[in-house]
């Protein structure tokens, strides 16, 4: 494009000299290593499942985020001059906010007119007259940078609020160092890490409370926000627990962490929720969003929020005008960075000017509050001239206008040619002791279209990495450093209640996924098998068990109903894979997936994979056409040996915490579940014990060769029975499940002054006692008695008494609240 | 004048309330026109914590939470007002009202700003051509701000129609433009709202009326819960409090409580709970000379 600075090359041609080593180390790998390492990336990426929630936009929940193979690579010398400017930036956007929230100086000398300050939706007079650590409002800042054809960084946009991408950035850099470990580190990059060792260093600072070990917390909007993935990546990475707004209470002007061990008091609060949306009580923002009584916490000294509440009231446009005259005043100094030249129309002088250029300057909202536009830019975009013009002339405060600039351009990797696209960068910056670090790096996005970077950090057709070069080698730094003296603790980070129950989900969804995939292999093999349907005398049997499970429609297995129903082989493949019918396979993983994606930071990177694989395996398959039931069981096969996978993490890596025994309660109680009406539908309820019929419950329950190798060919019920639910050896065995399910509900925490046992105890005490006094001679008459046999009835009675242990738990651990509301106004 | 005046506000609940955070703006302020000589705030079940402290506008604001499970919560706030009888200017003799709306903005000082931000739309008040052509019906060029004031407050006490039924406290200021129909905090915010539109500062007061039992007088609206009017900035002659639901200019019969930009800012009780069930809010209001 005319005009646009090019990031990579010079006018003649020749690479700029900053860019010479990556160039050269890039060269020397040569085209097809570099295609190959970029296809691992690629994967991982996807497999990390970077997504991002799109703001208000249903139809595309979440999205993969295209990352670009070249870095985006900036001098040091340059970078050093930008970080200055950038440090400066944000000093003195803490110098207003301490201002404007406090003696309004600014206001009575003129340096910002009032109309900016009291016409701003988002001045909420409750914010004022807070009085934070330091007096600082601001410890994340981020701002949007544009390289225009003069070859400097311009800046175009400021993020104040609770600002996101640093995660990102982070992720990037990750993938990127995976795919050139050798260049990154040959070519001097800064690295990243510094960046998050200071934010962790101020927030530990902030504590005014427990100093030595505060507890921080990380206020996330949840997973319909719009920076869930990023919430949890940070909560993870920088050790600390994400909380949702629902999480917190405020106890005596503390605020309080709920956890399955009762309330804990909270010491820091990182701020990923728009100040908005907050305290509800005294600003009112989004239902089921944010702590009632957080800003009393806040004003007792009690807990220290960062950003400060209030912080978003500057990332507003409207300000931009006025900084230069603000830098003079508060800091004594000059702006340094170039801004985008932008006129507030609620100004008379500016106004006429915008009047009469409007032709050359682009119209956007003069305000933000709570992270958008207070006039939304996809309805500037869609208004013609006259409508634009009359709503300014109306509303002229909300509206200023902007020069336009040329993005500068980089290249991005394509298998094919070398494409150059526009590029944004944010940098990020933290505060540090008396001043302000900024991240040696950033987030790039990339657009064909420039406009399209202007949008939102949503928008453009990918990203890049960043690299700042460093001036000598780069010291290695990591995260996990020691700060002052650590108490030693077992069972780490405390458990929310809300985390313990979507474990507990978690692991009932993935014992139904299990076993849904485990009835329907068998049914599998056996269709696609040689047999005649004929031979086969079982295969009835299973699939009413399907049926019964709700995998597949009850009538199926009706006689009469079935003949107008098309051929269960030829049906199944669709009903497996319809995610729209509760039961079927394909919904119960996108269950297990949402539950997972709920608890993504209390889970290992490796288990999320797992997770993560299961779900798109089946989705894929999902997308195809003219699936058969070839493909299906290749798919179960695979399915099976990931949920091994994930079982096997879960019981080698996951430390015997609280949030461990949730998972697994929740597993031992559906496969309880699901081993009584195995052994119910296949075995007891028909009166013709097939040998085919015990062998696919065998096959099932996963418990074929045991049997095999204890009784031979020798299929006989009174074994099976035994087997499956009897046998304290067998780890598929319902006593077995029952075992384990009484010391875990033994484990749960619980008030140490009653006497005796809870009733939750007692129910699992007692289901299990009644199966362990189970004897050989009702496991004989079982097979004559069938359903009506003792046995038959107590695994009955055993349906019933689990599901109400399952309820008691989640109401005594798990549903500590519902949504606050509103009180009817006095 | 000097009265007593017992405020209740009762909730109750079908189910049991774990927690409950709330902030209350009961007790009366002190200015020119008012002394609040005596003031408690009684809650029943006792909270846990009352933390006081004033807002942005100069309000006492009590907050307080309960964390014990209660079916039932009680407020009770018990006021003793001086209200010093003032005399209103001749309306005819007041200034142009262009005049005091080119002041506002060339006033920097503390006090000027603390007026300036009372011209500008807020959560329940929006500013907009249609209701400034409503207000400039009443002040056309060059009127003096207090008459034309006063026959604002007439039309919209003539134009709207009291109905407890057509509104809720969410009802855009837009809607009672259009419906002509609602209560007194309506009625404030409708004026309040075309005051700003024409660049004056307005600002909404909530408080107490008292009743006037006269022989065959009319009863005054909103005797029996807590009322609301509006004040607006008159220049030198300083802030001028009209009641639009009753058409007419608070005496000594208005005890002011609390103002701010709109209801939002000086909402008697508010507050958050969980659990309850369904619930029942009962308000009793009493004003007695003393």
């Amino acid at each position: 494009m005319a005009g646009a600075y090019d990031e990579m090359f010079l006018p003649t041609g020749e690479p700029r000299p900053h860019c010479l080593p990556f160039i050269s180390a890039v060269d020397s790998l040569g085209r097809a290593e570099l295609s190959q390492r970029w296809a691992q990336v690629e994967r991982f990426v996807r497999e990390n499942g970077m997504v991002y929630h799109a703001y208000g936009d249903p139809s595309e929940a979440v999205r993969p985020w295209d990352l670009d193979a070249l870095p985006l690579i900036i001098s040091a010398d340059e970078w050093k001059q930008v970080s200055h400017g950038l440090a400066q930036r944000a000093k003195l956007m803490n110098a207003i906010l301490a201002d404007l929230y406090g003696s309004q100086t600014l206001l009575t000398d003129g340096h910002v007119p009032p109309d900016l300050v009291f016409g701003h939706p988002g001045f909420a007079r409750a914010f004022h007259g807070q009085h934070g650590p330091g007096d600082r409002y601001l410890h994340l800042y981020a701002v949007d940078l544009a390289r225009a054809s003069d070859g400097r960084w311009w800046v175009v946009g400021d993020r104040t609020d609770a600002p996101l991408g640093m995660a990102y950035a982070l992720e990037n850099r990750i993938a990127v160092s995976r795919m050139l470990p050798s260049v990154i580190h040959d070519c001097q990059v800064e690295r990243l890490a510094s960046f998050f060792i200071a934010l962790q260093d101020t927030l530990r600072d902030l504590a005014k409370t427990n100093r030595e070990n505060p507890r921080i917390v990380l206020l996330s909007h949840g997973p319909q926000g719009p920076s869930y993935f990023e919430d949890a990546y940070l909560a993870r990475y920088l050790g600390y627990t994400l909380v949702e707004g629902a999480d917190l209470t405020v106890r005596n002007n503390r605020v309080m962490l709920k956890t399955l061990g009762g309330l804990l008091p909270v010491d820091v609060v990182l701020r990923r929720l728009s100040d908005q949306y907050c305290d509800p009580l005294e600003v009112r923002g989004k239902p089921g969003l944010g702590v009632s009584g957080l800003l009393r916490a806040e004003r007792s000294g009690n807990v220290v929020i960062a950003n400060a509440l209030g912080s978003s009231l500057v990332e507003s446009p409207a300000l931009m005008p006025f900084l230069p005259g603000l830098s003079r005043r508060l800091l004594g100094e000059e702006l340094e960075l170039p801004y985008l030249a932008t006129w507030w129309c609620g100004q008379e002088g500016p106004r006429n000017h915008v009047r009469e250029n409007l032709d050359s300057l682009s119209v956007r909202s003069a305000f933000r509050v709570g992270r958008v536009d207070q006039v939304p830019r996809e309805e500037l975009r869609a208004a013609d001239a006259a409508t634009l013009a009359r709503r300014m002339s109306e509303y002229p405060a909300r509206f200023v206008a902007q020069e336009s600039l040329v993005r500068s351009m980089a290249p991005v990797w394509t298998r094919h040619e070398p494409r150059a696209v526009h590029v944004a960068l944010r940098a990020f910056i933290v505060a540090s002791g008396d001043s302000f670090s900024v991240m040696p790096g950033g987030l790039v996005r990339v657009a064909a279209d420039s406009s399209e970077l202007d949008l939102s950090i949503l928008a453009g057709e990918g990203s890049k990495d960043a690299w700042v070069l460093s001036e000598g080698p780069v010291p290695s730094v990591t995260l996990l450093q020691p700060h002052g003296k650590a108490e030693l603790r077992r069972g780490s980070a405390e458990l929310p209640s809300r985390v313990a129950d979507n474990l507990f989900w978690l692991g009932r969804r993935i014992e139904r996924a299990e076993s849904a995939t485990r009835l329907l292999r068998p049914i599998l093999l056996r269709l696609t098998g040689e047999s005649e349907r004929a031979a086969l005398p079982e295969l009835g049997e299973l699939l009413r068990t399907l049926a019964a499970q709700g995998q597949i429609e009850p009538g199926f297995v009706v006689d009469g109903v079935k003949d107008q129903l098309p051929a269960i082989e030829n049906a199944l493949p669709t009903l497996i894979l319809d995610v729209k019918q509760p039961g079927s396979l394909r919904n119960t993983v996108a269950g297990m997936f949402g539950n997972a994606s709920l608890v993504r930071d209390r889970m290992s990177i490796d288990s999320w994979r797992i997770v993560l694989r299961l779900e798109q395996q089946i989705d894929t398959l999902a997308r195809r056409r003219g699936v058969g039931l070839g493909d299906v069981l290749e798919l179960l096969n695979a399915m099976i040996i990931n949920l091994a996978a994930f079982g096997g993490l879960v019981s080698e890596s996951m430390t015997r915490a609280q949030g461990w025994r949730f998972l697994d309660l929740g597993r031992r109680l559906e496969r309880s579940l699901q081993t009584i009406s195995l052994v119910q539908d296949l075995l007891l309820e028909t009166d013709n014990h097939e040998t085919a019929a015990m062998e696919a419950a065998l096959e099932v329950a996963d418990s074929a060769m045991t049997y095999r190798s204890r009784y031979l060919a020798n299929l006989q019920l009174p074994m099976v029975l035994d087997l499956l639910l009897t046998d304290e050896t067998n780890p598929r065995s319902l006593v077995f499940q029952l075992a384990q399910i009484v010391s875990h509900v033994d484990a749960l925490p619980r008030d140490q002054g009653q006497p005796l046992r809870g009733t939750d105890q007692r129910i699992a005490i007692s289901a299990l006692t009644k199966l362990q006094l189970i004897d050989a001679a009702a496991l004989h008459n079982a097979a004559s008695g069938g359903v009506r046999s003792k046995l038959g009835r107590t695994l009955q009675w055993l349906k019933l008494q689990l599901p109400r242990l399952s309820e008691l738990i989640s109401h005594k651990y798990l549903i500590h609240a519902d949504v606050p509301r509103q009180l009817a106004d006095g | 004048m000097k009265y007593k005046v017992t405020h209740t506000t009762t909730y109750e609940y079908s189910a049991n309330v774990p927690l409950c955070q709330n902030e209350t703006r009961l007790a009366p302020r002190n200015d020119a026109g008012q002394t609040c000589e005596y003031h408690r705030l009684a809650v029943h079940p006792k909270p846990g914590e009352m933390t006081k402290r004033t807002d942005y506008f100069g309000n006492t604001v009590n907050q307080f939470s309960l964390s014990t499970g209660h079916r039932s919560l009680r407020v009770t706030a018990i006021s003793r007002i001086r209200i010093h009888p003032s005399v209103s200017p001749l309306p005819g003799t007041t200034p142009p009202w262009e005049q005091v709306r080119d002041g506002l903005n060339q006033n920097r000082t503390r006090v000027g700003l603390d007026i300036y931000q009372f011209a500008f739309a807020s959560p329940h008040v929006e500013c907009n051509q249609e209701l400034a052509r409503y207000a400039t019906e009443s002040f056309t060029p060059g009127r003096p701000i207090l008459e034309a004031l006063i026959e604002l407050t007439k039309r919209i006490y003539t134009d709207v129609v009291y109905d407890t039924q057509a509104t809720t406290v969410s009802t855009p200021v837009m809607e009672v433009f259009q419906h002509r129909r609602g209560v007194c905090q309506d009625m404030a915010h409708l004026q309040i709202a075309c005051l700003r539109s024409i660049g004056l500062a307005a600002r909404y007061v909530s408080g107490y009326l008292r009743t006037v039992p006269l022989d065959g007088a009319p009863r005054l609206v909103g005797a029996d819960a807590s009322h609301a009017w509006l004040s607006l900035y008159c220049g030198t002659l300083g802030w001028i409090d009209v009641d639009p639901t009753n058409n007419v200019l608070p005496g000594v019969d208005h005890i002011t409580v609390a103002w701010g930009r709109d209801y939002s800012d000086v909402c008697p009780i508010s507050g958050m709970f969980v659990g309850g069930g369904r619930h029942k809010l009962t308000v009793a209001v009493n004003v007695m000379p003393m």
